[in-house]
């Protein structure tokens, strides 16, 4: 149990800072939020740099060689670490970069100068670090932070849903995306977000990454309905799925 | 209190840079009085948005580029779906540009009261952060949250929700945005005109530091108005170039100590953003806020780059009341529900998908400046080849022309902690933001 008001910082690795602005754009629950916890580092509104702190929220993956130097510096100190969003939960987008080869990728982005030459293979924090907490999404569902907020300061460990999408999909009486004729990944990926991109006319791709077991897990009612395998929706769409940790989920090696 | 002489050795050393979107270190170095060196650093490890975004479907492309950025996620959306929908020939009905250049309003009403309360405003009180204001000038702070909540409200009534829009696809929406709760926007929206005349007065009462370099700026400009959407580019006042042909004027350069590029129009730095926008095209400006724009003193040209964040606030006004105009007339006039309703990725009976092959170049004025994103696409509706150029590569060059001004200028007349200061408010006069460059910002005196 961490000890009443613990010090929480913010740090930020290979992202679009989104997920921070999430937490910037709770507003009222922020403030709220910092009667309890104080806020140590949030480099993107703070110039403190707070040495101590016993939480540490971290956003982003970990792309270069001085990225994971920095993160188990900064994570030495934590005695509770939470992944905050996508990149840090999964690597999100950023590991599409893995699909291709670096070298190729630095020629033609920046020619014959190489600025960059410690880049490595995307990696999610947990490759690198210990994470207590994970909060998905690509952005982060706000009401969920708050949730796991609750549990950190309450010492209870936080349970990611890991029922497919199509749950609350159906408690929001969603028309379903494949009756409308589309694909969609709500069937194999985990619950959490509310099904925020089938509320407003989209489909599910899949940012919180996929049921631990989607061969078994799956909303098997739809996929049956339509004559789908989890691979056929799979090769659809593989902007967060293609991460060895999620495709290692469905037994499939992704390819460098 | 001691002065600096000019003969001193000055070495500033600002790592990870604070209060900007993205990381980034300053490097100047002074020796014998003499500048040696002077450089904005980005370190931030490469994103390679460009070459993830080779191989990829057509479609996915505004989703993949919203996440360049999270704070200019709807700029990425906007500009990506101009780029793709140019390639793959496809005209979006006026109703959805009419829906696009509101969220694009929502935008920069979000980032520019987020830079100007909580990233400029606590060098001026004199803090290090708004933490302590939250204390000290509670209803500054509330009123800066309770602007930064409309502004998001907009994104959240047309796109599902600010940070990376869902909403928003090739060709039009693909939901329908709820008419109640843009009667309710529209009313946060009016009432937000107190809260903005409020903040009018508080950055009446700010000092802003003196500077003057005269620059070229650049930025869209069109007819019709105030450009954030459409328009030619607009070279410095000098000539208007079709968006296509933008790689005719901007030059791109890398250097081996920065991973973000760095851009040159006709041989020289130039600078995007705010204060390009209000310099070229203050005359479109809404009437209120071109009154704004002269309560604070602000005419046009203005070289101080410092008055970007006093630009970011005359937009401001403006953004909020074509805001309302837009909603007033989309609530008077509706939409035209089966010309704009789309999905976000063709229907199954659709694959393997066909489209036209070709190339298109979109540009739209994010908060930071004019964005472009170019695609080429094959007849698979595969991304071939992909280019972005983003404000903040766009103003690097001309932060460190700024520098290399400003630093013999208060090299004799500031203690080191001072000039350390100064560099840093300069830098972040531009709101840069530094995951935006796909990369990070490091400011750093050696």
């Amino acid at each position: 149990m961490l000890k009443p008001k613990p010090r929480v910082a913010f740090f930020e690795f290979t992202d679009c800072e989104g997920c921070q602005l999430q937490v910037a754009n709770l507003g009222e629950a922020l403030l709220e939020l910092t009667k309890l916890v104080d806020i140590v580092n949030f480099r993107e509104i703070m110039s403190e740099d707070g040495q101590e702190y016993e939480v540490l929220i971290v956003e982003g993956s970990v792309a270069s060689k001085h990225d994971e130097e920095r993160l188990k510096k900064i994570a030495a100190k934590a005695k509770v670490i939470v992944a905050l969003g996508a990149c840090a939960t999964i690597g999100g987008v950023n590991n599409l970069k893995n699909l291709k080869s670096l070298d190729e990728q630095k020629k033609a982005v920046y020619g014959s100068v190489d600025p960059v030459p410690d880049a490595i293979a995307t990696k999610p924090i947990d490759e690198v670090v210990k994470v207590d907490y994970y909060i998905h999404g690509c952005p982060i569902y706000g009401p969920e932070f708050v949730k796991v907020m609750e549990c950190i300061l309450l010492g209870k460990p936080y349970h990611v849903p890991n029922y497919p999408v199509c749950v609350e999909c159906k408690q929001n009486e969603n028309v379903c995306a494949y009756d409308k004729g589309l694909f969609c990944l709500g069937p194999i990926t985990r619950a959490g977000c509310n099904s925020w991109l089938p509320n407003h006319g989209s489909v599910c791709v899949g940012c919180r990454g996929l049921l631990d077991n989607p061969a078994s897990d799956a909303q098997k009612d739809i996929l049956e309905k339509y004559g789908l395998t989890v691979d056929g929706i799979l090769d659809k769409f593989t902007l967060y799925c293609a991460s060895s940790k999620e495709s290692a989920k469905y037994g499939k090696e992704f390819k460098k | 209190m001691e002065k600096n002489s000019k003969s001193k050795d000055v070495k500033i050393d600002v790592h990870y840079l604070t209060r900007v979107e993205g990381h980034g270190d300053i490097a100047v170095d002074v020796k014998s009085g003499e500048l040696k060196e002077c450089k904005f650093k980005v370190i931030e490890s490469a994103r390679f948005f460009e070459t993830m975004l080779r191989g990829r479907l057509v479609y996915e492309a505004q989703h993949l580029t919203s996440r360049i950025c999270g704070i200019c996620s709807c700029g990425h959306s906007l500009a990506s779906l101009k780029a793709a929908e140019k390639a793959i020939g496809i005209q979006p009905h006026e109703d959805t540009v009419l829906l696009r250049k509101l969220l694009l309003h929502g935008e920069q009403l979000d980032s520019h009261v987020l830079h100007f309360y909580v990233l400029v405003a606590p060098d001026l009180l004199g803090v290090k952060s708004i933490m302590p204001l939250i204390k000290t000038h509670r209803p500054v702070i509330e009123r800066a949250f309770r602007m930064k909540k409309v502004a998001d409200h907009i994104g959240e009534v047309l796109a599902g929700r600010h940070v990376h829009p869902i909403s928003f696809a090739l060709g039009g929406v693909t939901k329908i945005p709820d008419i109640g709760q843009m009667k309710k926007l529209h009313q946060m929206l009016v009432e937000a005109r107190a809260d903005f005349e409020e903040t009018v007065e508080l950055f009446k009462s700010l000092e802003w530091p003196k500077f003057e370099r005269k620059t070229q700026y650049v930025a869209l400009s069109c007819d019709e108005e105030y450009a954030f959407y459409d328009g030619k580019i607009n070279v410095d006042g000098r000539r208007l170039v079709d968006v296509v042909d933008y790689k005719s004027v901007i030059k791109e350069e890398v250097r081996d100590y920065s991973s973000a590029k760095f851009v040159s129009v006709d041989g020289a730095p130039y600078m995007v953003g705010a204060l390009a926008r209000f310099n070229l095209n203050g005359d479109k400006l809404h009437k209120k806020a071109k009154e704004v724009a002269e309560y604070l003193g602000l005419t046009r040209p203005t070289h101080n780059t410092f008055m970007n964040t006093v630009a970011q606030v005359v937009e401001w006004g403006h953004c909020l009341e074509d805001s309302i105009a837009i909603l007033e007339r989309i609530l008077k006039c509706g939409l035209d529900e089966e010309k704009i309703l789309v999905t976000t990725y063709p229907k199954r009976d659709q694959w393997p998908i066909k489209t036209k092959a070709g190339r298109g170049a979109g540009a739209v004025e994010v908060p930071r400046g004019v964005l472009f994103h170019d695609y080429t696409v094959d007849s698979n509706g595969i991304v071939t080849d992909a280019n972005c150029i983003i404000p903040t590569n766009q103003n690097i060059n001309n932060l460190e022309a700024d520098m290399r001004k400003i630093v013999p200028e208060i090299i004799g007349t500031q203690s080191q902690e001072q000039m350390t200061l100064t560099l840093e408010m300069l830098a972040r006069a531009y709101d840069p933001c530094i995951s935006c460059s796909t990369h990070i910002l490091d400011v750093k005196f050696v």
